[in-house]
């Protein structure tokens, strides 16, 4: 193996010049991709410039959203309390990524610059309208999540950009979200199929919940039922789908059509398909294009049903998970 | 170029000229020649190679050895005290049989303590979840998860 050098800058502007000094230098935060690539020789770097020792690029801060740098690791988010209730589609995510040893380390910031079309946390950002801070040499900017994305490995980083972190809005409690992820087994897998969802729902004021001495254990289909004449709109909504475009991508006329829309069952349904229609997946080791266009309809239905779920029963009792 | 690095290895500080191409798995194996810590697939997928970085399990065959500058780093080899006693968490391995042919055992072994120090009571699904980045090709998990359970009980 030919070798590499390895620098570990304390701030950001340090990473930048060095980045602009070097030939042949790449950016390593968590390293499990990049030390990976460089055994399995496709990658060979002349340096490797550490994001691990920046303090800049490690910070969580919740207060009138969320805000969080680029090189928190996964465990970090997943073992917060506010990210679980609040950003639970994020949380989902986080939690299923690779196995403990990997979270520990990997970075979401790794994960959004890899822009894999298979990346667990896109999903979850797009729903919750992230957008990125991107510091480079002259300064720093912001551009939304979406615009973020270029193509399958392509982000719109410039040479020595770095991503400095991802900022989401506050969601109120009428907010819930919720990310599934398909895969063959449940750790070390790439999804086959992601879809995450975001639903504000109005409840005017009221106090929407399920009450009655069975809303514990009742499954969110029948309590969506004795919900009907509440009449519940639903006043806003975000899919987003991975692994089935070049790219992780928004199902907007899904969105549109649920939009203002009183919530019901076979609404979710409905959206399913116009979702599938919208997806291009392609046949691949993990799957075949006609099953994940299939499993787009059943993952988008769950994703909206839980996310509901968690507006109606925010309490304890729905963490952890009940069978879904 | 060889630089010097300076981390605690299993509570004894260590002062180790390194090359920066190394992971930290091929210092502990070949220069400090601690082969407790296994390497199985070298892509962080099988986790024999786990050890302890700051309280934390990590897989160091994916960790870049100028990273352990400063750390504290426990491996296998750290468990055993200084009379020569196993640790709880290794004599239940032995007593409840979780042993087969035995190369991930380190690695499970360092992902259930990394568990155990951080939760004074794990549930079942913790400790199935602690160990879902160690692969056991004798697929033995269920004698592994109940060595795991013992000690956790026993406390």
């Amino acid at each position: 193996m030919k070798g590499y050098e390895y620098h570990k800058p304390q701030t950001v502007k340090e990473a930048i010049d060095l980045m602009e000094g070097l030939e042949n230098a790449k950016y390593i935060a968590g390293g499990t991709d990049v030390m990976v690539l460089i055994r399995q020789k496709k990658l060979a770097p002349a340096r490797l410039i550490s994001l691990r020792n920046i303090g800049d690029l490690n910070y969580m801060e919740t207060e009138g959203g969320l805000r969080i740098g680029s090189a928190v690791t996964y465990n970090t988010i997943a073992k917060n309390d506010f990210v679980q209730r609040r950003y639970s589609a994020l949380a989902d995510a986080v939690k299923k990524v690779g196995s403990l040893q990997i979270r520990n380390v990997a970075t979401m910031g790794g994960n959004i610059c890899n822009a894999a079309p298979s990346a667990d946390t896109a999903c979850p950002l797009l729903v919750l309208d992230a957008s990125v801070i991107i510091a480079g040499k002259t300064g720093e900017r912001e551009m939304s999540l979406d615009d973020f994305f270029l193509g399958p490995n392509k982000v719109a980083l410039e040479k020595g950009e770095i991503l400095k972190g991802f900022t989401m809005p506050a969601f109120g409690e009428n907010t819930g979200s919720a990310y599934f992820k398909h895969t063959r087994r449940q750790a070390m897998d790439l999804p086959m199929l992601g879809v995450a969802a975001r639903v504000t729902i109005d409840i005017g004021g009221s106090e929407v919940g399920c009450k009655d001495a069975f809303c514990t254990v009742d499954s969110i289909s029948n309590i969506l039922k004795r919900l009907e004449d509440e009449n519940l709109v639903c006043e806003d909504v975000r899919i987003a789908m991975g692994v089935v475009a070049p790219r992780p991508i928004r199902a907007r006329k899904a969105e549109e059509a649920l939009k203002g829309k009183v919530i019901s069952e076979k609404l979710f349904e409905e959206i399913g398909e116009i979702a599938a229609s919208e997806s291009q997946p392609r046949d691949s080791i993990r799957g075949e294009a006609w099953y994940r266009r299939d499993m787009v309809k059943v993952l988008t239905k769950r994703a909206i049903l839980k996310a509901v779920d968690r507006v109606i029963r925010p309490d304890d009792t729905i963490w952890p998970d009940r069978l879904w | 170029m060889k630089k010097e690095i300076t981390f605690t290895l299993n509570n004894e500080k260590v002062i180790v000229e390194v090359d920066p191409k190394w992971t930290l798995l091929y210092l502990l194996r070949e220069v400090f020649e601690m082969t407790g810590t296994k390497e199985g697939c070298g892509y962080g997928e099988c986790g024999a190679c786990t050890v302890i970085i700051d309280g934390q399990a990590v897989n160091s065959c994916l960790y870049p050895v100028m990273e352990a500058e400063g750390r504290q780093i426990v491996t296998i080899e750290g468990l055993m005290t200084k009379e020569g006693d196993l640790d709880p968490l290794q004599k239940a391995f032995v007593d409840e049989g979780a042993v087969q042919c035995g190369f991930c055992i380190p690695g499970m072994i360092m992902s259930s303590k990394a568990l155990l120090d951080e939760k004074e009571k794990p549930t079942e699904d913790e400790i199935k979840e602690c160990i879902e980045g160690n692969l056991c090709r004798c697929t033995g998990y269920v004698k592994i998860v109940d060595a795991i359970k013992t000690v956790a009980d026993r406390r």
